[in-house]
């Protein structure tokens, strides 16, 4: 009975992990293959690689995504650790239930609405400004922020309401003026929050597609525009080298955190054991 | 040091012409409907160690946040020092505080705790250093200085909280449940400290605390508060001996109360008719004749005999031990009245038994005395 109860068990855990990472495997494998049609093995072959190297449309997309990407989150930290200090460390401000409402509206908000009400504000803008002549980097920048804004004002808000603020009426006790109680205390507490939602901002901006198609112009294609508008005329094997590329950074950023949650989870382990050992 | 130079160390025991370190007048503070704290008036005088003793939501926290400046007064006025505190933010008043939690900086060292407040007040880094030093000797912590909070025990994590408020040499040092998190063991220990290092800073302490024993062994003088108003204030003796009301009685230590009338009431002496017996009070106290009234009669102070004949008169009665808790030190009895009142009685065991059983024990026909001193005249 257990060694059968065990076997089910196997065999679903082995059917769910199929299902999650063969379609990966797939993918990466294909990007291996000589063949110009993605289903036809040709035989092993780097021929994708050395194309996707050599590609400047493909490469211009990756800098113009990571340009993005990179603006995006160090904004939308910013903006969204104020909304969340806000909510969070300010009291019963006047309209804070509105505010509360109104930063957590993009996260459920539509992407095609979002993506389309900015167009018409970029349109509208050109029109009465002369500014933007053109949509780009500048325009999917922007339209990023809005939305990313949004996960890191919520990320933050929570990290604040859970850490409570004694610490901070400790600093402010001890003779310490609202903004050095900000430096030396909130945001180093802050950090870990700060960098995951960086990270998420981050991630976000790489991925979205729907919103950027909408705001973006002629001739500035992000990486999930270019993959995207690619698929679009067939499977073509360069795309499968391209995102077996990109797995391969995702693994390493994910083996890098792991070891250093591992590191942590160490020094923790150390702290309380030295803690016990001087409890009498 | 005579007995004459005590006097003046303790102005709160005599405070006409003295002046009070902090003065709070008609404080009130109120969150939306509630009143947190109802209109209180309290001084306190410098080198007191105050207590503020109550349940939870009482008001005591509320009222210890206002002094520290981490809430606004609703109405009245916050002295400390001879200078209004309305207008003086936390950052600026002469007060520190021991959090509950004891709130250290979690990425900062134990000396890096202890040096942050005196780094505000921009003193020159030799200064602060010999007074880090001076503060972790006081509190025997010279060896963990470099260690970070999360490597201390939780009693060594208390003592940095108390050094790091201590070290700015505040004019009042404010203590939320220091001793809490502790276990009781070491509660115990660090109470004893606590009351010395007051003593050998000499610094103003107010202590908040929901701990009756704690406020007892800690205070020179404390408040029992309730529903944001103070019931009593006064020593540990006077709120323990001579509570004003049912509430102070039965809130500090045991009490057993009888409702009663006043049937006599003279310049030495008062006489309450209860439904147990008549109480006989050796002291004058200003109550009105014939109104209703509580006297209240502490457990210890109430004699316990064996007998078969029931007792008649003042200050006794008679009745049937119901339960007997046994604490080894003390037993506490509970003794039915006759009236089917219950009330406790507990006595030391000041006799080893050698039968392995002791004298009084349940079902027993008992009679309860006590002296004419030792009842209480209660309020409602």
């Amino acid at each position: 009975m257990q060694a059968k109860r065990s076997r089910f068990l196997t065999v679903m855990l082995t059917l769910g992990l199929a299902f999650f990472y063969v379609p990966m495997i797939l993918l990466v494998v294909y990007s291996f293959n000589y063949s110009k049609i993605v289903p036809v093995w040709g035989g092993w072959s780097l021929r994708w690689y050395k194309e996707l190297f050599e590609s400047r449309e493909v490469w211009s997309a990756v800098s113009l995504s990571l340009q993005i990407a990179v603006v995006n989150a160090t904004f939308a930290t910013i903006l969204g650790s104020l909304a969340g200090l806000a909510m969070v460390r300010f009291g019963r401000f006047k309209g804070r239930t509105l505010f509360g409402g109104m930063i957590v509206a993009p996260l459920v908000m539509p992407e095609v609405i979002t993506g389309l009400s900015l167009l018409v504000f970029f349109i509208t803008l050109n029109q009465l400004f002369g500014w933007p002549s053109e949509r780009g980097f500048a325009t999917i920048t922007i339209a990023h922020i809005t939305f990313s804004m949004a996960y890191v004002a919520v990320t933050i808000q929570a990290r604040l309401t859970g850490m409570g603020q004694d610490l901070e009426e400790a600093a402010a006790d001890l003779g310490a003026k609202p903004f050095k109680v900000l430096t030396a205390i909130t945001l180093p507490r802050l950090t870990p929050a700060l960098i995951s939602g960086w990270l998420l901002a981050f991630t976000l901006s790489l991925d979205d597609l729907v919103i950027a198609s909408f705001v973006t112009g002629p001739g500035a294609n992000t990486l999930p525009i270019l993959i995207f508008s690619r698929i679009r005329v067939g499977l073509r094997p360069d795309i499968n080298a391209l995102a077996t590329m990109i797995i391969l950074v995702i693994a390493l950023c994910v083996a890098v955190a792991a070891i250093l949650m591992f590191r942590q989870q160490r020094a923790d382990q150390r702290d309380r054991k030295m803690a016990e050992g001087e409890e009498h | 040091m005579t007995a004459l130079d005590t006097a003046s160390d303790t102005p709160w025991l005599d405070p006409d012409g003295q002046t009070p370190l902090v003065q709070i007048k008609g404080v009130t503070k109120k969150y939306g409907d509630v009143t947190a704290v109802d209109n209180v008036d309290l001084d306190i005088y410098p080198g007191e160690l105050f207590c503020l003793l109550g349940g939870s939501g009482c008001g005591k926290s509320t009222l210890l946040r206002m002094l520290a400046g981490f809430e606004t007064v609703n109405g009245g006025s916050i002295t400390i020092d001879g200078v209004d505190m309305s207008e003086v933010p936390a950052y600026d008043r002469p007060t520190n505080m021991m959090f509950q939690s004891y709130a250290l900086f979690p990425h900062m060292s134990v000396e890096k705790n202890i040096a942050f407040g005196l780094q505000q007040d921009r003193i020159p880094k030799s200064e602060i250093k010999d007074r880090v030093h001076d503060i972790l000797a006081l509190v025997e912590l010279q060896d963990f200085k470099k260690r970070k909070p999360q490597q201390l025990s939780g009693g060594q994590r208390q003592r940095v909280a108390l050094a790091r408020a201590l070290v700015k040499e505040p004019k009042l040092l404010l203590l939320d449940e220091p001793l809490a998190a502790l276990d009781k063991k070491l509660r115990k220990q660090t109470q004893f400290e606590l009351a010395n290092i007051q003593e050998k800073v000499g610094v103003t302490f107010v202590v908040v605390t929901h701990d009756q024993e704690e406020a007892m062994s800690l205070a020179t003088r404390m408040a029992v508060m309730d529903a944001g108003r103070f019931k009593q204030i006064g020593t540990p003796t006077e709120i323990y001996e001579f509570p004003e009301s049912r509430f102070v009685a039965d809130f500090i230590g045991s009490a057993n109360i009888f409702e009663g009338r006043v049937t006599e009431d003279v310049a030495d002496h008062v006489r309450v008719k209860t439904e147990v017996c008549d109480v006989f009070i050796d002291h004058g106290e200003s109550v009105k004749m014939g109104s209703k009234i509580w006297v209240g009669i502490r457990p210890e102070k109430i004699r316990l005999t064996k007998a078969d004949k029931p007792a008649v008169g003042e200050n006794q009665a008679s009745g049937i031990v119901e339960d007997v808790g046994y604490l080894g030190e003390s037993s506490i009895y509970k003794v039915k009245l006759s009236n089917g009142q219950i009330i406790d009685v507990t006595a030391p065991n000041q006799l080893r038994p050698m039968s392995r059983q002791h004298g009084i024990t349940w079902d027993d026909h008992v009679n309860i005395s006590w002296e004419p001193s030792s009842a209480m005249l209660l309020n409602s």
